[in-house]
């Protein structure tokens, strides 16, 4: 008879599903980064002149910058010069509809589950396919726009909102953020923009589609949602990556904008390619994301499932400016093979009576090293603030480790803040009493883990909570012992 | 600006000369290069991580006379200090030099040894070679100060199977006093417990309130197989006084040590514990309360270091933040690969009285091995109002209502400790000091 261990081997051997390669032409910038690249990218999108400038600044800061080393990863230096900074699929004459988007780049995205054609959507999704550097196609668009909803590509939005763009541009995350941040700003190519109206509850979930194809490239978006008075908006964002022996970099920035009792759900199923089983190749995912409750009783949640990626650097934040504003967390994290993730929050109370929620869910197994980094800072004005922060590590196998570093750093005495911690294994025991009971030793290990991400899953919009769990379990298949 | 190191590189040279021949070559190489190591590193800024929220450069930038051997018999007020219950030993250091006369070691049971280091040092006591400056080898840029400089200390051997019935009571007690420029005294504590020993030490840190000077101790801190160790340490420094300590210990196999800390003096005070559990079955429990008012900071270091399987460790921080005193607490628990079947909790909880009061907490866990029970909870919150109310529904004034509950808040620590001489005597000073801290908040 296999020991639990075997069976759960033999399933961790599975392959990297999304790990397949589109041969689509594309176009692409010479390799490296300077001040002409910069300028390329922004000619290539015909920006206006206000956001070349800023760029050039924040390409100029990020020559005096250092890359952070403060990270609890490992990794080889990153040859910045040895990058392409924009890649794109080669532009056909421009598209009237959607049939006319390349169906080498509709049969992609349709392998990996995501039907451009809208009538084939039923989930009453839109989706913002981003490929590569460039978005391809929005769906759903005309209806959104009937309730004055704007969600389209970024550099659309830049050619055509520009006053939105230029007003909200860097709010959240200034160009001088950190390094990645700031390399970001010099040369991102594309992503989304939404804004949702005042009063408007935008109807169906807005979705964006990463997907890194091209090699050698590394791939810069930049999101920016913005949510005006008492409106409501939940977005998705799901990423991939074909399988490639080389690391390539991912550095995207989000920022989400909530004015007075807006609220925005961000909810991120994460699963780039984590390199194979010895570490070989997999994207760096260093991510700023970063959310500001601008108003009073505004509330921004942050959801995420991260099972990809070599290594995962990144710290969804929420600055509770208004008052009475609400800021949450909720990520699950889970590093096998040699996949590494440094990952957590930041909440920034600066508003009366904010309130903070923190769940981190860590699961590492093989040799993977799971870090949950926190930040919950009190300024001195923000009186009746709460925080409640819970991180649980889940190991797997002896190889593994997890990490927690929360830092609370509280200057007002009227705050209230909790945080607590534990780390614990699946018990022999509990995988017994399964067994016992008639389940394999595989669907003990499932329902344990799930029970133990619940608390998460559940803040997950429905279509997006299933594909996560069914991708934690490929993640984890083989790792009990 | 901080002052040029040249200070303590001349002040190295004098000290040097005045050292006693006894001793040895090992021990003066061992001080040249915990110096080199010091004047490599200089002191930590905020900008290291372990120093982020304690920014030590009153410290850097004074330039600090080494203390000198005490004239006359000392102050008079160290009478004040003693615990007037019976001690296997009662050591009195003043500005960091031995003062027999001050000290009694009348009780010391069989081979038991508790006197001064630099005399176990000319004396080639035993315990010196394999453990003085080895246990702390890997502290910060103050225990290599500390190691060039330390003029003297307690040296405790308890041996094999020996177990003390009373406690060893080491006091260092500051003068304060050095003419025109603050005075800096580096005290050590070397203390070796045999397999199967047993002993309670306690180490006491007090001056004349509101002087100005710097303590910078080291304690290392060695477990034989089966010892038992209660060990404490008191700072009860003026208010306008620097401290900064470290305690290492090193426990081997089924050990058991608890090490209480109570911090209630200082202007600048920060507190290292490292205890690394190096033997199967060892047991650890660090405790800790500080109150801090005015303008002053304390600062608590933690780690403890599970380097093998079937080890515990406990450790329980509680903290009164009152004015604009800041707080600092980061406690680390490391389980190393291998490390199986580590049970560890840790709890750590702040009261913020004012307005200004800060606190910054980071409790970490670092987990290498997968069979292991690890928890940490942290807590910062103000007095819960609807206890407050109870109180006061029942007849108690606020203050009187507010120091009830703070009194239970810290009791929780303070009646963890079993030495019932320690806990009467924090808590008559704590009441003192409660009473000024909750009176300037109301």
């Amino acid at each position: 008879m296999s020991t639990p261990t075997e069976t759960v081997e033999q399933l961790a051997s599975r392959d990297y599903k999304y790990g397949f390669y589109t041969d689509i032409e594309h176009e692409m910038a010479p390799r490296g980064l300077s001040e002409e690249i910069v300028r390329l990218i922004s000619a290539k999108k015909q920006e206006p002149e206000w956001l070349l400038e800023w760029r050039l600044h924040a390409y100029r800061t990020w020559l005096t910058m250092k890359e952070p080393t403060w990270g609890n990863v490992t990794y080889g230096p990153i040859d910045y010069q040895n990058i392409i900074y924009y890649a794109a699929p080669k532009k056909r004459p421009v598209l009237q509809s959607l049939d006319e988007v390349d169906p080498e780049i509709r049969r992609t995205f349709e392998k990996l589950g995501i039907p451009l054609d809208e009538q084939k959507l039923f989930s009453g999704v839109a989706v913002d396919a981003v490929f590569d550097s460039v978005s391809v196609a929005t769906t759903f668009k005309e209806k959104l726009a009937e309730l004055g909803i704007i969600f389209c590509s970024f550099s659309e939005a830049v050619r055509q909102h520009p006053e939105l763009v230029r007003k909200y541009l860097g709010t959240v995350v200034p160009y001088s953020d950190n390094f990645f941040a700031t390399l970001n700003s010099a040369v991102f190519s594309d992503g989304s923009f939404a804004y949702i109206p005042k009063g408007v509850r935008c109807p169906m979930e807005l979705s964006t589609y990463f997907r890194i194809n091209a090699r050698e490239t590394g791939q810069f978006e930049r999101t920016l949602i913005v949510a005006e008075e008492g409106s409501y908006v939940s977005y998705l964002e799901g990423c991939t990556a074909p399988m490639r022996d080389e690391n390539q970099l991912h550095a995207a920035v989000v920022e989400l904008v909530a004015l007075d009792n807006a609220t925005i759900k961000y909810s991120t199923v994460q699963n780039w390619y984590p390199g194979d089983k010895d570490g070989k190749g997999g994207i760096y995912n260093f991510v700023t994301k970063r959310g500001k409750c601008a108003g009073v009783n505004s509330k921004i949640t942050w959801t995420q499932v991260e099972t990809g990626s070599a290594i995962t650097w990144k710290y969804p934040g929420c600055i509770l400016q208004g008052d009475n504003s609400i800021g949450e967390f909720y990520s699950v994290a889970t590093t096998n093979n040699r996949q590494q993730a440094d990952t957590g929050t930041k909440m920034i109370h600066l508003g009366k009576n904010t309130k903070s929620t923190i769940v981190s869910k860590g699961i590492s197994a093989g040799h993977g090293q799971n870090t949950y980094r926190g930040l919950v800072r009190i300024a001195k004005g923000a009186v009746g603030a709460h925080n409640y922060s819970q991180c649980d590590s889940l190991l797997i196998g002896d190889k593994c480790g997890a990490h927690t570093f929360p830092y609370l750093e509280i200057r007002n005495s009227t705050a209230r803040v909790e945080h607590e911690a534990s780390t614990s294994k699946i018990g022999e025991d509990q995988i017994f009493y399964s067994r016992q009971r008639g389940l394999s030793t595989e669907d003990a290990v499932n329902m344990i883990v799930s029970g133990f991400c619940k608390d998460v899953f559940r803040q997950l919009p429905m279509e997006f909570a299933v594909e996560a769990q069914k991708l934690l379990s490929i993640s984890l298949e083989g790792s009990v012992g | 600006m901080t002052l040029p190191l040249d200070h303590y590189r001349t002040e190295y040279a004098r000290a040097r000369a005045g050292r006693p021949r006894g001793e040895g070559e090992a021990l003066a190489r061992t001080r040249d290069e915990a110096l080199g190591r010091f004047l490599d590193r200089g002191f930590p800024t905020t900008r290291q991580e372990e120093w982020r929220f304690t920014s030590v450069a009153p410290i850097a930038e004074q330039a600090f006379a080494l203390a000198r051997p005490p004239a006359g018999a000392g102050p008079a007020d160290v009478d004040r200090l003693r615990f007037h219950v019976v001690c296997a030993a009662e050591l009195v250091f003043v500005d960091g030099h031995y003062v027999p006369a001050l000290s009694t070691r009348g009780a010391l049971r069989g081979s038991a040894r508790a006197g001064s280091l630099a005399a176990a040092v000319s004396g080639h006591a035993p315990n010196i070679d394999p453990h003085l400056a080895r246990v702390a080898r890997d502290g910060s840029a103050f225990v290599a100060l500390n190691t060039a400089f330390f003029a003297d200390g307690a040296y405790i051997d308890v041996p094999c199977g020996t177990a003390l019935e009373h406690p060893i009571h080491v006091l260092f007690v500051s003068t304060g006093q050095g003419g025109d420029t603050p005075v800096v005294s580096h005290p050590r504590v070397l203390a070796v417990l045999g397999d199967n020993s047993q002993a309670s030490i306690v180490e006491t840190y007090a001056g004349p309130d509101s002087a100005r000077y710097f303590t910078n101790v080291v304690t290392e801190i060695v477990l034989g197989e089966h010892a038992v160790l209660d060990h404490y340490k008191v700072q009860r420094e003026s208010t306008a006084a620097y401290h900064v300590g470290s305690i290492h210990l090193r426990a081997a196999r089924s050990a058991t040590c608890s090490s209480h800390s109570v911090s209630l003096g200082g202007a600048i005070v920060r507190n290292d514990v490292v205890a690394v559990l190096g033997g199967e079955g060892g047991e650890c429990t660090l405790n800790g309360l500080y109150l801090a008012d005015g303008q002053r900071l304390v600062d608590n270091h933690t780690t403890i270091d599970h380097a093998m399987p079937h080890c515990g460790s406990r450790e329980m921080y509680r903290g009164i933040l009152a004015d604009r005193a800041r707080g600092v607490f980061n406690g680390k628990i490391i389980v190393r690969p291998d490390a199986q079947k580590t049970d560890a909790k840790q709890t750590n909880r702040a009261l913020l009285l004012s307005e200004d009061a800060q606190i910054n907490t980071k409790p970490e866990l670092e987990i290498f091995a997968n069979d292991v029970k690890c928890t940490h909870g942290a807590a910062v919150g103000q007095l819960d109002e609807d206890a407050v109310f109870y109180l006061r529904s029942r007849g108690f004034g606020l203050t009187d209502a507010r120091r009830m509950l703070i009194h239970a808040f810290l009791g929780d620590v303070l009646h963890r400790m079993p030495l019932a001489v320690i806990r009467t005597s924090v808590e008559h000073v704590l009441e003192r000091q409660l009473a000024r801290a909750l009176g300037a908040a109301a």
